[in-house]
């Protein structure tokens, strides 16, 4: 996979220099009441202006991921299979209409992108990490990640959601919360059955190469080359199979 | 010899005593209603008929967890006792109401008893349910017996020692609680005024949360509607009273209607658990019965709420300070005048949230944000950034100590403890 590799590399430089720019003040906006932007003022508080994600490491990017992804976390924190208290507290008393409303309009914002932090492992680790991503572990029955989120690791519609762009404690934290059943998709739950797969080494392994990587595209794919390794609950729901 | 009849008269005394606690405790009240009549009227519209009951008093508020099936219950009541899980009322024979007759169902709303005859802690409300009247309760008790049996074990209550002893909540209603339906008074008053009171004293259960309570968890008497923390969960329920500032004494009766119906008025937003009772109950009930309960708490007089809630100007650095913070981070929605722009933003100029005795609603707000319920009547309403990650209790203390003196307002002063509790509690 060595030209794969190259080539992400080249586009993901591209990419970086694109959008790396505009980025670096962010100046809270005028909100207007009535527009979506004033609306969304509670989730931009720790998400961003525009959901470009916090500036602190942790609130991950919500702009631009698929938008029944977005539909089902909000879905997800409201029914309490995913514990997060202020997010739970936030959606508590929210219709499905408003968070179909909410998840399109994050999906609908594209920002640009912070430049990746530079991961702090020892390079034999981020290679270990490079290779979980991209061919996984098959001897242990790990899926590789761009098996099912796209060769860009930038998502596949209707509700894989991207995997760059994230911050490294973010990721690793959720893969604990799958493993400790705090984060619940409806079944199958494929991710809680690979992150139990997975070793303390491997999460920070992938989480380490995965948030250093500049973003190589910006959307998230229409499909797939090759139907998925396993099922998902929540991306069968979001393509009406259950 | 003395001495014997001396300890002869004392025992007989306390067995008396005892035996007089455990009758009023237990005593049953022969409302005389006549058993329903199940044909009297069309089953369907019954069902429909307690449907529209059962939102209208938020069941599912306890009834069920977030995210699981309706009224299969588990959802959890934290209160100074411990935690409540609201019990199963689908038709499953083992875990819910299977078994129940529209007697039993009506003795547990009107006395406060399992159909085995066991007392009924009142975390369910049957000091207010006790209002419902016959016919409501078997519509409510028809609907249930509509729905979808589901085979959910009921969970057991966490509660401390010594409030896990059931059988002393007979020592709790021989004091507290007076069983069947209360004489209530009618005369002069209006067919809508006395429907009015018959939904906010009964299924609605305002006074749950809005009246004082004591220790034991016992309403007070004659104190009703006066405003209450709401225990264990740090939210205050203001006083739906005539008082002019920290009550519904400026309000019309048509903001109160648009609170119920909207979750919005132009004086305040729902937040916390009145934005659940909006967004779960009130929403759904029709015009008639909203400007009922309107017309009704409009009567009421005001209790002196407005004078206690009246405090010492906080100190100039404090108002200094919070006064920044304002500028940076309020501002911009609530105003420099703190006027807000309505209906997107409340105003914090006499809201009852911001005003009143206790500051926990406001303190609550910045921590936690929040949005008013999505309703019919606002379907994307606006949301409050939360603070808690990026401002630390002595701002919080500024800021909310600011907008409870600023513009006319007249509310205490924040402490550092006040916020710290706030805090332990939204966690």
């Amino acid at each position: 996979m060595p030209f794969a590799v190259d080539k992400y590399k080249f586009l993901g430089g591209l990419a970086a220099l694109a959008i790396a720019a505009p980025l670096a003040a962010q100046q809270p906006e005028k909100l207007e009441p009535g527009t979506m932007a004033a609306r969304m003022a509670a989730c931009t508080a720790c998400h961003g202006t525009q959901g470009r994600a916090g500036p602190d490491g942790y609130y991950p990017r919500i702009a631009g991921k698929p938008a029944d992804y977005l539909y089902n976390q909000l879905v997800y924190f409201r029914a309490g299979r995913r514990q997060y208290r202020p997010m739970q507290h936030l959606l508590e008393n929210m219709s499905d209409d408003y968070l179909r409303q909410i998840a399109e309009w994050f999906a609908g914002q594209h920002p640009p992108y912070a430049d990746p932090r530079p991961s702090r492992l020892p390079a034999a680790t981020l290679e270990r990490g490079r290779q979980l991503v991209m061919q996984g572990d098959p001897g242990r029955g790990l899926p590789a990640c761009v098996a099912c989120h796209g060769a860009a690791l930038a998502g596949v519609l209707p509700a894989v959601p991207a995997l760059l762009g994230l911050p490294h404690d973010y990721i690793s934290s959720q893969f604990g919360a799958w493993t400790n059943g705090l984060r619940k998709a409806i079944a199958p739950d494929c991710m809680a059955d690979i992150a139990r797969r997975m070793t303390p080494e491997d999460v920070s392994a992938v989480a380490g190469w995965l948030s250093s990587q500049p973003v190589r595209s910006a959307t998230p794919a229409v499909s797939l080359p090759e139907p998925p390794p396993l099922e998902c609950g929540s991306q069968m729901r979001a393509e009406g199979r259950r | 010899m003395n001495k014997r009849a001396f300890m002869l008269g004392l025992a007989a005394v306390a067995i008396a005593g005892v035996g007089a606690v455990f009758w009023m405790g237990h005593r049953d009240y022969d409302t005389g209603a006549p058993a329903a009549s199940m044909q009297a009227d069309n089953p369907a519209q019954r069902i429909e008929r307690g449907r529209y009951l059962a939102r209208l008093g938020n069941c599912m508020g306890c009834h069920t967890e977030p995210g699981g099936t309706p009224y299969a219950g588990g959802r959890a009541l934290a209160t100074p006792f411990g935690t409540f899980y609201g019990p199963n009322l689908t038709p499953d024979p083992e875990h819910g109401l299977g078994r129940w007759s529209a007697d039993d169902f009506w003795r547990a709303l009107h006395q406060g008893k399992a159909p085995d005859g066991s007392l009924l802690y009142p975390a369910f409300p049957y000091p207010s349910y006790r209002n419902v009247s016959r016919e409501d309760a078997d519509a409510l008790f028809a609907y249930l017996r509509s729905l979808p049996a589901v085979a959910r074990a009921n969970r057991r209550h966490e509660l401390g020692f010594p409030y896990d002893q059931r059988w002393l909540v007979a020592v709790w209603r021989a004091f507290y609680f007076r069983p069947g339906s209360p004489e209530a008074p009618t005369q002069g008053q209006s067919e809508e005024w006395l429907r009015g009171r018959y939904l906010v004293e009964g299924l609605a259960h305002c006074a749950e949360c809005h009246t004082p309570r004591n220790r034991l968890g016992a309403m007070a008497l004659n104190a009703g509607l006066a405003g209450s923390l709401i225990g264990g969960q740090s939210w205050y329920a203001p006083p739906l009273t005539g008082d002019r500032t920290t009550g519904l004494g400026e309000w019309t009766r048509q903001d109160i209607v648009d609170l119920l119906k909207t979750g919005i008025s132009r004086r305040s937003h729902a937040a916390g658990p009145m934005a659940e009772a909006v967004y779960q109950g009130f929403q759904y009930a029709d015009d008639a019965d909203l400007n009922a309960m309107a017309a009704y708490l409009k009567s009421l007089p005001a209790v002196g709420t407005d004078t206690a809630a009246v405090a010492a100007a906080a100190a100039p650095t404090v108002m200094q300070i919070g006064g920044k913070l304002y500028e940076q981070h309020c501002a911009q929605c609530h105003g420099a005048d703190g006027r807000g722009r309505v209906p997107a933003w409340p105003p914090l100029v006499g809201n009852l949230s911001v005003v009143a005795a206790s500051p926990d609603n406001a303190i609550h707000m910045v921590l936690s944000g929040g949005f008013a319920p999505s309703t019919a009547g606002n379907p994307q309403p606006h949301g409050m950034p939360p603070f808690a990650q990026s401002m630390g209790d002595q701002d919080v203390a500024a800021v909310v100590s600011y907008i409870r003196q600023s513009w006319g307002n007249q509310a205490s002063s924040v402490s550092l403890p006040e916020v710290r509790r706030v805090r332990e509690a939204a966690r």
